[in-house]
């Protein structure tokens, strides 16, 4: 347990979260690298690429302003949507493109931005050999559209995005925790709930003990 | 006022699990039930969840490499192998050639432990009492090679972050192939025990079936969905670790029911030895430790890479924000996402192939849960 030190409240990773993805973002470097000397600093953005295919004409000619960049970073292409264009985004690659294999949903926290999280959605298509992730910022609260009417996948996906992020999904069949308790108070994997922190009172009531660590 | 002259045929509600020998780990079943049939299923899961990926966001990223052998503990390997691409992917470093044919053949020797504690457990689930014995003592012959290697039978943490940590120890080609050799033979041994045995087909065929389209709908992958006909494989779509580099084939079926699994999985065992084989007849030589700086400190970005693991597609999603431990680390997990098509498969069978399904969706609660 080398990190005890680093308390509860305070996660580790840096405070600014530099937007994972091109745009504005100021330049700020991570305030303390760690505890290393630094090395050259990184750039505080990612260096994507825009992406160019007849794929990619296709979905912006679709859906015009609805979908931001399209862009590929490391040879991963991926579209970034509008919160409410990505379920037609989904079903769009699902059904005029192929891409019927949702691989993934997976959210990231950035608490310092105006829309805290990334929505990520991963789908591969069969046919192409070709993996697409689609993305979209939403702010804290938004109820983003399940996609559980497109991909049947998402069912267990999503729910484990809102146990871990508490991001509910519209319209969800079954819009409940799915690994933690459900009486559970807290998500951890928002970036302001600490490592060492849980729902004490659940575990003094459930497990008879003062605390699980 | 029901007819009282027959049965009741209301619905019956059980449990199974979380405390049960045939659910491979602690998974807990609601069963509904009409007499024999099953009318649907609820899993609750997450009774071993550690939230590894929470403990990766405060771990250096070479820290976190241990915690995933911890997920899938029966192929830890393929967990470690998984893990360190996704990171050399955002650094943009390869590990050289050398060190990929070793994590090649440590990996397809996992594959290997891995059906085969599925093969031995899943017939003892079916009745079958001798093949675990069996499996398990194959089994062992290929942990003491992980032994010999790493000094760790299950959790190996046999991978570094840019290649290996360990050169291989004298004689570790002269093990493998005493190994091949000595599996090919067992392979056939278990296949006579039960391919053709009338209580095993008996049990497994048209039991708990998923076809392709089921299974792209479920997101479901690996052998279950090889054993629907659809010839898709990581390692021959999207090669990695040189993959490309070896013959192999990817076995199908085309029922998609449990016995058509089984199948698929027993081909695959033949494969991964034809694939040791020529790794170990073309084994590089050089170093065997790609260009990574002490401090692992990727670059701000985000990659998503997927291997071929035993139980199916498995995936991580790092993002990076440029510091030394990842900004988030997320686990696609194969078990995971198949568990969830245990109620399509299940769904109008009966009762006793509950544990036929479960068995054959070859889970592992350690990543289901994480």
């Amino acid at each position: 347990m080398a990190d005890e030190q680093t308390p509860g409240g305070s996660p580790t990773p840096p405070p600014e979260g530099g937007k994972p993805t091109a745009p504005p973002a100021k330049p700020a470097a991570p305030a303390k690298p760690a505890a290393h000397a630094a090395p050259p600093k990184p750039p505080a953005t990612m260096v994507s690429t825009p992406w160019d295919s007849e794929l990619a004409r296709e979905l912006k000619q679709r859906f015009g302003d609805r979908i931001g960049e399209l862009s590929t970073y490391l040879g991963q292409n991926f579209i970034v949507a509008k919160p409410e264009a990505a379920i037609s985004v989904l079903e769009y690659l699902k059904l005029e493109a192929d891409f019927d294999y949702l691989v993934d949903i997976t959210a990231v926290d950035w608490p310092k931005r105006a829309e805290r999280f990334d929505l990520v959605y991963i789908v591969y298509s069969f046919a192409r050999n070709e993996r697409v992730r689609v993305k979209t910022y939403i702010a804290d609260g938004y109820q983003p559209e399940t996609a559980v009417n497109v991909h049947l996948t998402a069912n267990w996906l999503e729910r484990e995005v809102f146990d871990m992020f508490g991001i509910e999904f519209a319209g969800h069949p079954n819009m409940t925790r799915i690994l933690l308790p459900e009486e559970w108070q807290g998500h951890p994997l928002r970036k302001d709930y600490g490592i060492l922190q849980q729902d004490q009172i659940w575990v003094q009531e459930n497990l008879g003990i003062e605390s699980g660590q | 006022m029901p007819d009282q002259t027959f049965l009741d045929s209301t619905e019956l509600v059980i449990n199974m699990g979380p405390q049960h020998p045939s659910t491979h780990g602690v998974l807990r079943v609601i069963l509904k039930l009409d007499g024999e049939k099953v009318l649907g299923t609820e899993c609750i899961i997450g009774y071993l969840h550690r939230g590894v990926e929470k403990i990766a966001e405060n771990r250096t990223y070479a820290q976190f490499n241990p915690y995933v052998d911890r997920m899938d503990y029966v192929a830890a390997v393929s967990n470690g192998l998984g893990y360190c691409l996704a990171v050399e992917k955002i650094l943009n470093v390869e590990a050289p050639p050398r060190a990929q044919a070793v994590r090649v053949i440590l990996t397809e020797l996992n594959r290997i432990a891995s059906h085969l504690l599925w093969l031995g457990t899943h017939a003892l689930d079916i009745g079958a009492i001798t093949p675990v014995f069996y499996c398990l003592r194959e089994r062992e012959e290929a942990l003491k090679i992980f032994e010999k290697y790493c000094g760790a039978r299950l959790t190996t943490h046999a991978f570094r972050i840019g290649g290996l940590l360990y050169e291989t120890y004298d004689g570790f080609e002269q093990d493998i192939k005493e190994f091949c050799d000595m599996f090919l033979p067992r392979v056939d041994e278990y296949e006579e025990l039960l391919t053709t045995n009338r209580i095993w087909v008996g049990r497994l065929k048209d039991v708990g079936i998923l076809s392709a389209d089921e299974c792209k709908e479920y997101g479901v992958t690996g052998p279950v969905l090889r054993a629907a006909g659809v010839k898709w494989d990581v390692r021959k779509a999207q090669p990695y670790s040189g993959y490309d580099k070896y013959e192999f084939d990817i076995p199908t079926r085309q029922n998609g029911d449990t016995y058509d699994r089984y199948v698929v999985r027993m081909q695959e065992m033949r494969q991964s030895v034809r694939i040791m084989r020529q790794a170990v007849a073309a084994m590089p030589e050089g170093p065997i430790m790609g260009k990574v700086g002490k401090v692992i400190k990727p670059p701000v970005g985000e990659a998503y890479v997927s291997i071929e693991a035993p139980k199916g597609e498995l995936g991580y999603y790092v993002v990076s924000d440029g510091s030394t431990q990842p900004y988030r680390c997320r686990v696609r997990p194969p078990s995971f996402v198949n568990l969830q098509a245990l109620d399509r498969m299940i769904r109008g069978g009966l009762v006793a192939d509950v544990v036929a399904v479960i068995g054959t969706l070859d889970i592992v609660l350690g990543e289901v849960d994480r």
